[in-house]
């Protein structure tokens, strides 16, 4: 397949792509961004399943995709969802606020 | 007739359960025509029941009532069987305890505890009742603990003194130690012939099992042990004295007239099994002869009034366990009816005199008595003619002769063991004629106040009257040979083989035992009466004050048991107070405890630590899946 992207890139770039979400995740405080790393993680993923569809000729990867995609619309609106209650509670989006919730 | 067997039993138990649910609510005379109806009543059916029975041919009598207890192929109904036995059992049962019902309802009168008393009392009828009338063993063995609650119940009926109330417990740990070793003994009969019916057991025990092969020794030693306990024999006698911390007419009914005999009914009923096992009637001879002197000796050291008759019950059933022995058993039977009217009779006399001197018990504090309590002295003068074997006149002189006899004549021990009896027909009028001439002779150190009424008049009057006539039914034959009673047990117990002896014999014996009574008598009047000044010296010198004091403890049995088992336990239950075996399951709950500890550290509640330890765990399952 002349022209076409190297496997071995496509995966490089979901493997980054996920250190990228996780890595945000961690380091961020800001609810709205941790929610953002966890959309970029979910893409990695979804990079993944293309790739490898496309590799062995499958269309498993692209309907793994679409389930992906339905996956983290629904975990957005949940995500904003409770991110604005917190907000309207402590006035604030801090993650370490919501510890709170624990005592 | 048959039909109405049920009720002898029913009326008291009727009458227990009206006072019980009453509550002591009802009024004391609602509760004395309850209590004391209920016995006399039953005392009615069962005069009619033997009218009956005599007149029909001595049929035996069965009647089951209901299905208790099937399992797989064991069966236990709630069935009573009358047979003379039982018969006879029943009519003293129902007698002297209508008499002493009848009694207690004066002497009780100013009791807090008048209906409690009388509730307890009609159990313990209705349990006694049930215990001489069950057809099968196991319905015998719940009369057995119904009369061993009843006398811990009763022992302990004053429970605000906490003395009467350990003297209830001892006495129901120590007969719990023979009862365990009954119940192993019915549960070793069930599971080897199959079936607790007694009839049957018998029978099949007879036709199954050799004479003198392991099992029947193994049954019969089990049921000795039941009814060593019940019958405070050595070696579990040691509860009967304490026992008298129970109002009198319990003394009177339950440790005197008839549960202290459930152990020799208990043997005399299956007499069978006995005869398969010899030497654990060789066991029973020696446990009688050993108990009845060791307890003679006892009774000449105490100087409580109740006390001495308490052991003086334990010699007279000693007598009745060496008549089990020897085989003789009518004598056993008789002795026990004529025991059970002259020492109901003598605790009831000694219970009017306790009454009307301030609930003095000591024999030395009274003295004098003779004149200000004549009907006490002439009730208790009549029992202690009767204990002592009084010739000619008294019961307890025809079934002890009938009992010296058949101890004679059982074989080549037959001497030994006669002697053994008669040294206690020596002791014995020595001791209560004792208790006679220090209580009622000499000097007065009390001042006697109230009077009798006709309730407690007319129980000592005909228990008086039973206590001199009662041995008439069954005279020896040089007195005329009157043998109504054998005739009447002959069917239900077998008949003794007799060495052939000369008649001659027979009335020599007679005659040794009734000098030996008279010369018991003598020694105490000489002793206690005359007051000479040789015993008095004797007495007071140092061997003689040491075997008191050996004698007035029960020869050290407390003591003995106290060392051997009572501190032992205690100090095992102090060691263990922390509980060895707990310490294991509270390990397992400390180490469950701390993993709680530690993980409940993880969750701190900061988000991205969680997201951090989900990504670190991912990782480890992933590189363990790659490279392992």
């Amino acid at each position: 397949m002349e022209g076409s992207v190297p496997l071995a890139h496509a995966w490089v770039l979901a493997i980054v792509l996920f250190g990228l979400g996780l890595a945000g995740l961690l380091a961020r405080r800001n609810l709205v961004f941790m929610l953002m790393s966890v959309e970029i993680m979910l893409n990695a993923a979804g990079l993944a399943f293309i790739t490898a569809g496309a590799r062995w000729g499958q269309a498993d990867g692209q309907i793994m995709f679409i389930l992906i995609l339905t996956l983290a619309a629904a975990e957005v609106s949940v995500g904003l969802a409770l991110i604005l209650q917190l907000f309207y509670r402590s006035a604030s989006v801090d993650a370490d606020s919501a510890r709170s919730l624990r005592d | 007739m048959a039909a109405l067997l049920w009720i002898v039993p029913a009326l008291p138990l009727l009458g227990f359960l009206l006072l019980f649910l009453a509550g002591g609510r009802a009024s004391r005379l609602v509760t004395a025509i309850i209590g004391v109806g209920s016995t006399a009543l039953a005392a009615l059916l069962t005069l009619a029941l033997a009218a009956w029975f005599l007149h029909a041919g001595q049929p035996i009598v069965r009647a089951t009532l209901w299905q208790w207890i099937g399992v797989g192929g064991f069966t236990a109904p709630i069935g009573f069987e009358l047979d003379a036995l039982s018969l006879v059992m029943t009519l003293v049962i129902t007698f002297v305890g209508f008499l002493i019902h009848l009694y207690s309802s004066e002497f009780m009168q100013h009791d807090d505890g008048y209906g409690r008393f009388f509730c307890y009392m009609n159990l313990f009828v209705a349990s006694m009742l049930i215990l001489v009338l069950a057809d099968n063993l196991l319905l015998l063995f719940l009369g057995w603990e119904g009369v061993g609650l009843c006398s811990y119940l009763l022992i302990g009926f004053w429970y605000r003194d906490a003395a009467n109330g350990r003297a209830a417990r001892k006495a129901f740990i120590v007969t719990r130690v023979g009862d365990t070793a009954f119940m192993i003994g019915l549960l070793l009969l069930a599971t080897h012939l199959g079936t607790l019916d007694i009839a049957a057991l018998m029978e099949r025990a007879q036709s199954a099992w050799p004479a003198g092969s392991a099992l029947p020794t193994a049954a019969a030693a089990l049921l000795l042990g039941g009814a060593v306990g019940k019958s405070a024999q050595l070696p579990l006698q040691t509860w009967l004295p304490d026992a008298m911390a129970g109002p009198t007419p319990v003394s009177a009914l339950i440790h005197a007239a008839t549960m202290v005999t459930a152990g020799v009914y208990l043997i005399a009923r299956t007499h069978t099994l006995f005869n398969l096992a010899p030497s654990v009637q060789l066991a029973l001879t020696l446990i009688g002869a050993a108990t009845l002197l060791l307890a003679a000796f006892s009774a000449l050291a105490q100087h409580d009034l109740k006390r001495i008759l308490a052991y003086s019950t334990m010699s007279q059933i000693g007598y009745m366990f060496l008549a089990l022995g020897v085989g003789a058993w009518t004598a056993a039977i008789f002795h026990f009816m004529t025991h059970a009217f002259f020492k109901a009779l003598l605790f009831l006399a000694a219970g009017a005199v306790i009454m009307r001197i301030d609930d003095e018990h000591d024999i030395f504090r009274m003295g004098g008595l003779k004149r200000e309590l004549p009907v006490a002295f002439w009730s208790f003068l009549i029992g202690a003619a009767s204990l002592a074997a009084l010739p000619l006149v008294t019961a307890g002189f025809y079934s002890k002769d009938m009992i010296l006899w058949g101890a004679w004549n059982s074989g080549p021990r037959g001497p030994i063991l006669w002697g053994a009896g008669l040294l206690g027909a020596l002791l014995t009028p020595i001791y209560i004629f004792r208790a006679v001439f220090v209580v009622f002779f000499g000097e007065r150190h009390t001042a006697p106040s109230g009077r009798y009424g006709a309730r407690i008049v007319i129980p000592l009057a005909l228990l008086s009257a039973l206590a001199l006539t009662a041995g008439f039914v069954d005279m020896p034959p040089a007195l005329g040979n009157v043998t109504a009673f054998s005739r009447l047990l002959d069917p239900i117990l077998p008949a003794r083989q007799e060495v052939p002896t000369a008649a001659s014999t027979e009335a020599a014996v007679m005659v040794i035992a009734a000098l030996t009574a008279l010369l018991g008598v003598g020694i105490a009047w000489w002793i206690y009466g005359r007051r000479a000044a040789a015993p008095a010296r004797l007495f007071g010198t140092r061997p003689a004050l040491a075997l008191r004091r050996f004698w007035l403890c029960g020869w050290g049995f407390d003591w003995l048991y106290d060392c051997l088992l009572v501190r032992p336990f205690l100090w095992l239950a102090r060691i263990n107070r922390a509980d060895g075996v707990d310490a294991f399951y509270g390990l397992i709950a400390a180490a469950s405890r701390l993993f709680n500890r530690l993980l409940s550290r993880t969750e701190s509640g900061r988000l991205r630590r969680y997201a951090g330890w989900i990504a670190a765990g991912s990782l480890a399952a992933i590189a363990i899946a790659m490279f392992a």
